[in-house]
């Protein structure tokens, strides 16, 4: 039985120190938007702050670290981690490209568009480019920009009335 | 504060119901019972099951009864066409994953999901996809699960969160993805971790040890009382043809409202342990060999009379009632009063002090309305996991909570103020703080302790402690084990006195073991008669008689080697001419210094009362026949007596003796929180003292036995000696 042996929690012995100075001021802006003693309400934004800082995917010390710098115990940090679609738990590319193929999309050709991307950069959907550059997200739910079809959001930037070129364009544009 | 009323109607019944109260509380108080799974009368409401809903008038849709506040005016509907199809849908959507396993389920029968899909569901499923399933999590030796039969009610979570104070487990992943787990492997590591398996209302979540060995409707329900602290919880023994299969909750709100620890849970494996005594035995030369009733009786009864002149008489402080009043009598009958219950105490300088038996102080409902108080020499929750749990829901209300204690105990709860320093500094930091409390109030030091107040030292931290003391109006100071065991506990105690007086504060006395304050009023101290009443001349104390060795002993249900601090007590047995056990273990060291051993039955094989620590008498009949030829130990104390042709042994039932006993006390059955009020000389003088931190499994003879605690976390920490 694996787990009859002291597992603490990996991150414990780095504590909060794998939060970089920059991560942590974001973090602290956040916590101060929120009444004293509610500090939880900051998880997501604290969340975003350190996957950003690792380059686009979040690990189980992050995590504990973001829990022990927001006083929640991790499994907290872990559930909000594990609920949401923007956080990646597994090493991926640092951009992260979601082209939408919901219902608008879909009509206004985000297959063609998902197709040409995979071609484009040699990975099939959910995959990262071997350069760690790009990482194509495998689904997404509408993201409500359906009179700007077919779209596609880029590191929570989103690109409206998408062509093949313009979907060039931007993707070469990320460094 | 007035409370407000609103007049609602429930299925056109009207009611009085309090304003802002949830709907459920008031159709469960009016009994029109409402199916829920998430709900639970003490934990925060969830509201993610939706079983509940019902109809409400003017409302467009069905509203969950657990978080809907009723309002003047409201017509609830709980069994309207439109509440129950409601019901039904939510069954079958909870059912669309729910495996049909019931019959390979521990659950099966007594699962809330079966009853509510019989008296809510539908006859068939319209369902025909797959049906997922979801890996099981190790949750340690107490806990099973079946992650597939979740359906997402987040019991468990919230009592982690709420009830243990720290949340192991959470909500991973989301829609179908969703699971209940640790998102870390590791144990579910809480001395009250046991009661998610029957907040569980599937069976996701059933015991590790008791898994597949009954079925709920073979099994007969008796009432039991906790042996293994001064709390007295209420338990319910499941028992299967004589044989006891588990240990579940009783609800008593005074005292463990409907939780119990796990070593009130667990400890009923300790009763198969196969270290039994099954047979009577009495020891010829170096050979052990079994005997009848009859003839070890005798032999035991021939080798305590030869040796009567130095006879000395050592009690688990969890026997019953009747088992240390009869231990008590048997050896006054014959001339000896050395009979002791408190194993692990070692000062018995100011013993004459004592109040009537060591009391809370208080009644232990009444903890959680503190609003102040001093823990003094206590690992609170390793020793009385249940006010621990109390103390914890005073704390998130407000109370403050200070320690003066030989080491760092970790809370899941804030503290304003802990002191750690070693034993032998316990006396002088406990004098600094009454110092700083005397000055604070501007009163004068007691005579008897003013000599050790002279030249103490006030530090901020003596000074914060008398402080967080002083917070609110309900207070209370704590002496607990470790300064029981202390060997300045005379000295600890009337400084704790004289502080509580002059804060206002309950002094509460944790002694060990379920009959602490039992053994008192049974006359099984050395110092007291049945009933109470000081003794002229005092016997030898436990430690006395391990000091040196006398002639002859009785060990009724104890193993002084582990359950007394000095070391070498099976060497100062083995000295005896003659040792009786009255014990329901045999274990090698046990043979090894005894001469005669007579089967005992433990807890749950015999009638008999606790007295627990706000003096609470609490009688329970047996629950599991038992084991071998083992016998409830005031029938063997009874004929022991009668054997030696002592007086008045010839009592029919349990009930008689402890009758007999309850009229010898008088009034010291009622409620009464006897206070000590003695004038004990502190000194002054920093004295080496060491104290043993007993782990939680490792208490008494019986939770040693539970080989399931036994493989938990705490179950594998060794005793620390501070």
């Amino acid at each position: 039985m694996s787990s009859e042996k002291d597992t603490a929690p990996a991150g414990g012995a780095a504590g909060t120190g794998l939060l970089a100075q920059h991560t942590r001021e974001r973090i602290d802006a956040w916590v101060a938007k929120f009444p004293p003693g509610r500090q939880r309400s900051a998880c997501i934004e604290a969340l975003r702050a350190a996957q950003e800082q690792n380059q686009g995917h979040l690990t189980v010390p992050l995590m504990d670290a973001v829990a022990e710098y927001l006083h929640l115990p991790p499994i907290q940090v872990y559930e909000v981690a594990s609920f949401y679609s923007m956080f990646e738990l597994h090493p991926c590319g640092r951009h992260h490209v979601s082209i939408c193929t919901n219902i608008s999309c879909m009509l206004n050709g985000a297959d063609q568009l998902v197709a040409h991307a995979e071609r484009k950069l040699g990975i099939k959907l959910d995959e990262s480019t071997a350069d760690g550059r790009i990482f194509l997200k495998e689904e997404h739910e509408c993201l409500a920009a359906c009179t700007g079809a077919p779209m596609m959001m880029v590191d929570h930037v989103f690109h409206e009335h998408l062509t093949p070129e313009k979907l060039d364009q931007i993707l070469d544009e990320l460094k | 504060m007035a409370e407000e009323f609103v007049n609602i109607e429930i299925n056109g019944k009207p009611v009085k119901a309090r304003k802002g109260e949830m709907i459920i509380r008031v159709t469960d108080a009016n009994g029109d019972y409402v199916p829920r799974f998430c709900y639970h009368e003490k934990l925060a409401v969830a509201a993610n099951c939706r079983m509940c809903l019902v109809e409400v008038e003017k409302a467009p849709k069905p509203l969950p009864a657990c978080a809907t506040p009723v309002a003047e005016g409201m017509k609830v509907f709980t069994r309207s066409p439109k509440a129950i199809a409601a019901q039904r849908a939510v069954m079958e959507f909870l059912l669309i994953n729910h495996p049909l396993d019931c019959p390979i389920c521990d659950q099966g029968g007594e699962c809330e999901l079966q009853d509510l899909a019989l008296g809510f569901g539908r006859d068939s499923s319209r369902f025909t996809e797959r049906k997922r399933a979801v890996p099981d999590e190790n949750l340690g030796p107490l806990i099973a699960t079946d992650m597939t039969r979740c359906i997402h009610c987040t019991r468990c979570i919230r009592f982690t969160e709420e009830i243990a104070g720290i949340q192991e487990l959470g909500m991973i992943g989301r829609g179908e993805q969703m699971k209940v787990r640790r998102y870390i492997e590791s144990t579910v590591d809480h001395e009250l971790s046991g009661n998610v398996i029957d907040l569980c209302p599937v069976g996701a979540l059933v015991s590790k040890p008791y898994r597949f060995s009954a079925r709920a409707w073979e099994m007969v329900e008796v009432p039991l009382i906790s042996p293994h602290d001064g709390v007295g919880s209420n338990l319910y023994g499941h028992v299967l043809r004589g044989k006891l299969k588990r240990v579940v909750p009783r609800a008593n709100e005074a005292i463990n409202e409907v939780w119990i620890a796990d070593r009130d849970r667990f400890s009923y494996e300790g009763v198969y342990s196969p270290e039994r005594l099954l047979r009577p035995m009495i020891r010829q030369g170096e050979q052990w060999v079994e005997t009848d009733w009859e003839s070890a009786l005798a032999k035991a009864a021939e080798g305590v009379r030869a040796h009567s002149a130095a006879l000395g008489v050592l009690a688990s402080a969890s026997s019953t009632l009747e088992e240390l009043y009869l231990a008590g009598r048997i050896a006054r009958g014959l001339g000896s009063a050395n009979i002791d219950s408190r194993l692990r105490q070692t000062d018995g300088r100011d013993e004459r002090n004592d109040p009537l038996y060591p009391s809370l102080g208080m009644r232990i409902a009444d903890v959680d309305a503190l609003d102040a108080l001093l823990v003094v020499g206590a690992n609170l929750r390793r020793e009385v996991p249940i006010l621990a749990h109390r103390v914890r829901k005073a704390a998130l209300r407000g109370a403050k909570v200070a320690f003066l204690n030989p080491a760092h105990f970790r809370y899941h709860f804030p503290v304003a103020s802990a002191l750690e320093a070693a034993p032998s500094r316990l006396v002088v930091d406990l004098a600094a703080v009454l110092a700083a409390a005397l000055e604070d109030a501007g009163k004068p030091a007691p005579a008897h302790v003013a000599a050790a107040l002279a030249n103490v030292q006030i530090s901020a931290a003596h000074r914060a402690l008398a402080a967080a003391l002083a917070h609110g109006e309900r207070r209370a100071l704590w002496l607990g084990a470790l300064a029981l065991r202390h060997p300045r506990f005379a000295d600890l105690r009337a400084l704790a006195a004289v502080l509580a007086e002059t804060t206002g504060a309950a002094l509460g006395i944790l002694a060990e073991g379920a009959n602490a304050a039992g053994a008192y009023l049974a006359g099984a101290v050395p110092h007291r008669a049945p009933g109470g009443g000081a003794l002229a001349k005092s016997g030898l104390t436990a430690a006395e008689m391990l000091a040196r060795p006398l002639q002859a002993y009785v060990l009724l249900g104890c193993e002084p080697w582990l359950d007394a601090p000095a070391s070498g007590a099976e060497n100062i047995l083995a000295q005896a001419q003659c040792v009786v056990a009255i014990t329901p273990f045999a274990s090698d060291t046990l043979r090894a210094v005894a001469h005669v051993l007579l089967p005992a039955g433990t807890f749950a094989e015999t009638s008999g009362t606790y007295v627990n620590l706000e003096g609470l008498w609490q009688s329970q009949s047996g629950a599991a026949t038992p084991v071998g030829e083992a016998r409830p130990a005031w029938k063997i104390l009874r004929v022991l007596g009668n054997m030696l042709d002592l007086s008045g042994f010839d009592y029919l039932s349990s009930e008689q003796v402890r009758d007999e006993l309850a009229g010898l006390c008088g009034a010291g059955t009622a409620y009464a929180a006897p206070r000590y009020a003695g004038d004990h000389r502190v000194a002054t003088d920093v004295a080496a003292a060491q104290v043993v931190d007993v782990p939680m499994y490792r208490i008494d003879a019986l939770v040693r036995r539970a080989a399931s605690l036994q493989n938990t976390r705490e179950g594998r920490t060794p005793a620390v000696t501070y």
